[in-house]
């Protein structure tokens, strides 16, 4: 799965590294480090992080747009 | 306002390119399907890779913490495009609306958004560039390269360049226990981007984790073995740096080169914009169906004297393609002006470093919160007897009102007590910014003057 976190955004609440601890983790006092792309048994636990987020910081791949974000180099294709 | 008839048509049917597949162009993208654009959307993107976030390529994946192949972003929603990645635009056609591309094929639009950011400055010397063990770090590919060469534990990096990704880069090596040497040509890391006071801090914080930093000296030379792998590297002080792996971090040039002679207003400082994203000609007339956004526009801002401002920062790709995203598909009376207050942050030697509005405009700074020796606290920049600017160290939290007092021009020095407030932080001094007519990595925020039309090659920023 993939998500993202608007870093302008994050105040380093660390709900998000207490609720989904193997994705998001806290580096230092406020600096959040997290994986953009973690494992899909992940997914209920980053949903939880994201819903949970004070400032609504954290994207998660919208779940019609997944299945289609298939790219190859060098082809056309529709997706 | 009601649509007219030839605005309804484009929604419906019309033909929508983007040129750059990165951060901008997808958001932009999902912006305009979000609106109800149904026409044809076609994406044109050089790198082979779907869209991809930067930022962790110098922080996560350095340290190893996640593949350089994790970083792809999440779609917000479907957006139903034609995807030509793997192919880069080499030319624009104002009269035919046409695209050129490296495949030789070209595409027509009726609508046009230019998001081909930047990319990073490459070492001067082109034979010396080619060096085994020479880095730049920009795309998925150099991270990959480079986390794959630090893995292996060379002897010693050096950074080339001391601004946010050379420091990002240091620190990702420290925090492995690599042996590190930064040489900087400015008095201190970050020095052009949040100027003397604080770089000093950055300073003090790189010595700290082991970092061996050269400030005041410049990398004159690379030197390579007889198998063409880098062996050290000359430093302008006569010193010599034994290393095997050098990364040139000396910030980053406009991918404009492909729009040279369409005549749009594109040059070495970006495509300047309106404030509603669309792209001027040579001739200071701004187009109808041209927009930009991102790292390679330059757009004037009401908060800095409506000088053109270019921000190579993650929230102005997002901020500002959405504001072309809507303007490409509404009447002039409905659309929206990019006035977004420019906001970054940096991670590094386990210090989160935040800001808005323009430090380098700054005569001035205070701390207002926290102590720079604590190396947590939040700085403000004055300009003119106003808030410019807001820096914080591990103090996020203070960054929001700092914003709103740049946005009301609010008095500098801030009158009001503040909580926290230590004896350094009683009087404003110099913010100690480097001549601004140097060229320097250091700034990611430029601001270029007035004049739409960048066809000069000497870097003059001016002050509002
Ligand atoms: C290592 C690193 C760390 C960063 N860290 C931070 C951070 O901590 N905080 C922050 O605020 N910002 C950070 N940034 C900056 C942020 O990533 C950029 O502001 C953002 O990527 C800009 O997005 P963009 O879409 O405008 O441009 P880009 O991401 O540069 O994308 C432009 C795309 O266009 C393509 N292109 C160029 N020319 C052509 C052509 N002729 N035809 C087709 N395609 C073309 C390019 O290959 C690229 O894919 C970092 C950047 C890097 C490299």
């Amino acid at each position: 799965m993939r998500l993202v976190v608007d870093l302008n955004r994050c105040q380093g609440y660390a709900q998000c590294a207490f609720l989904a601890p193997d994705v998001f983790t806290m580096h230092g006092d406020e600096a959040l480090m997290y994986d953009p792309g973690p494992d899909d048994a992940q997914r209920e636990h980053v949903l939880r992080a994201a819903e949970a987020c004070p400032v609504k910081a954290i994207t998660v791949e919208a779940a019609d747009a997944a299945a289609s974000a298939q790219a190859r180099a060098g082809a056309s294709y529709a997706a | 306002m009601p649509l007219d008839g030839s605005l309804q048509r484009l929604r419906r049917e019309g033909h929508i390119v983007v040129v750059g597949a990165s951060l901008a162009g997808l958001r932009a993208a999902e912006t305009l399907r979000e609106e109800g654009f149904s026409g044809t959307l076609t994406m044109i993107g050089d790198e082979p890779q779907e869209p991809y976030d930067r930022p962790p390529l110098s922080k996560q994946v350095l340290l190893g913490k996640v593949p350089a192949d994790h970083t792809a972003l999440p779609r917000r929603r479907a957006i139903d495009a034609q995807w030509r990645l793997g192919t880069a635009a080499t030319g624009l056609d104002l009269h035919a609306k046409r695209v050129h591309l490296s495949d030789g094929s070209s595409v027509e639009y009726d609508r046009l958004l230019i998001t081909t950011g930047v990319r990073a400055r490459p070492w001067p010397n082109e034979l010396e560039a080619d060096l085994d063990g020479v880095f730049v770090l920009r795309t998925v590919d150099d991270a990959t390269r480079l986390h794959h060469r630090l893995k292996a534990g060379p002897r010693r990096v050096l950074v080339i360049g001391a601004g946010f990704t050379g420091s990002e880069i240091a620190s990702a090596c420290r925090e492995q226990q690599l042996p590190v040497t930064v040489a900087e040509r400015g008095a201190a890391p970050l020095v052009g981007a949040l100027g003397a006071v604080v770089g000093e801090v950055a300073a003090e914080l790189q010595r700290e984790h082991g970092v061996d930093l050269r400030c005041g000296v410049q990398v004159t030379g690379l030197e390579g073995d007889q198998a063409g792998r880098l062996r050290c590297a000359h430093l302008s002080d006569g010193s010599t740096v034994e290393a095997d792996i050098a990364v040139v971090s000396l910030g980053a040039t406009r991918n404009t080169e492909w729009l040279a002679g369409s005549g749009l207003g594109a040059g070495p400082r970006g495509i300047a914009c309106d404030a509603g994203c669309r792209a001027f000609d040579v001739r200071g007339i701004v187009t109808d169906d041209v927009f930009v956004a991102g790292d390679v526009a330059r757009s004037p801002h009401p908060l800095f004297g409506y000088q053109f401002l270019s921000l190579e920062h993650w929230g102005n790709a997002v901020a500002q393609a959405e504001v072309a995203a809507h303007n490409m598909i509404n009447s002039s009376a409905d659309r929206r002006p990019h006035v977004w207050t420019p906001s970054f942050w940096s991670a590094q030697f386990g210090v989160n470093i935040k800001s808005v509005g323009v430090p380098p405009m700054g005569e001035e700074i205070i701390v207002t919160q926290g102590s720079l020796s604590d190396r947590r606290f939040t700085a403000v920049y004055g300009y003119r007897g106003r808030v410019i600017a807001a820096v914080t160290f591990d103090q996020a939290k203070w960054l929001d009102f700092y914003q709103r007092q740049i946005e009301q021009a609010a008095p500098f020095p801030p009158p009001y007590p503040s909580v926290d407030r230590r004896p350094d932080g009683m009087r404003p001094v110099p913010a100690g910014f480097p001549d601004p007519s140097l060229p320097s990595h250091g700034p990611t925020v430029t601001l270029s003057g007035h004049s739409p039309a960048d066809r000069r090659v000497s870097f003059t920023p001016m002050r509002a």
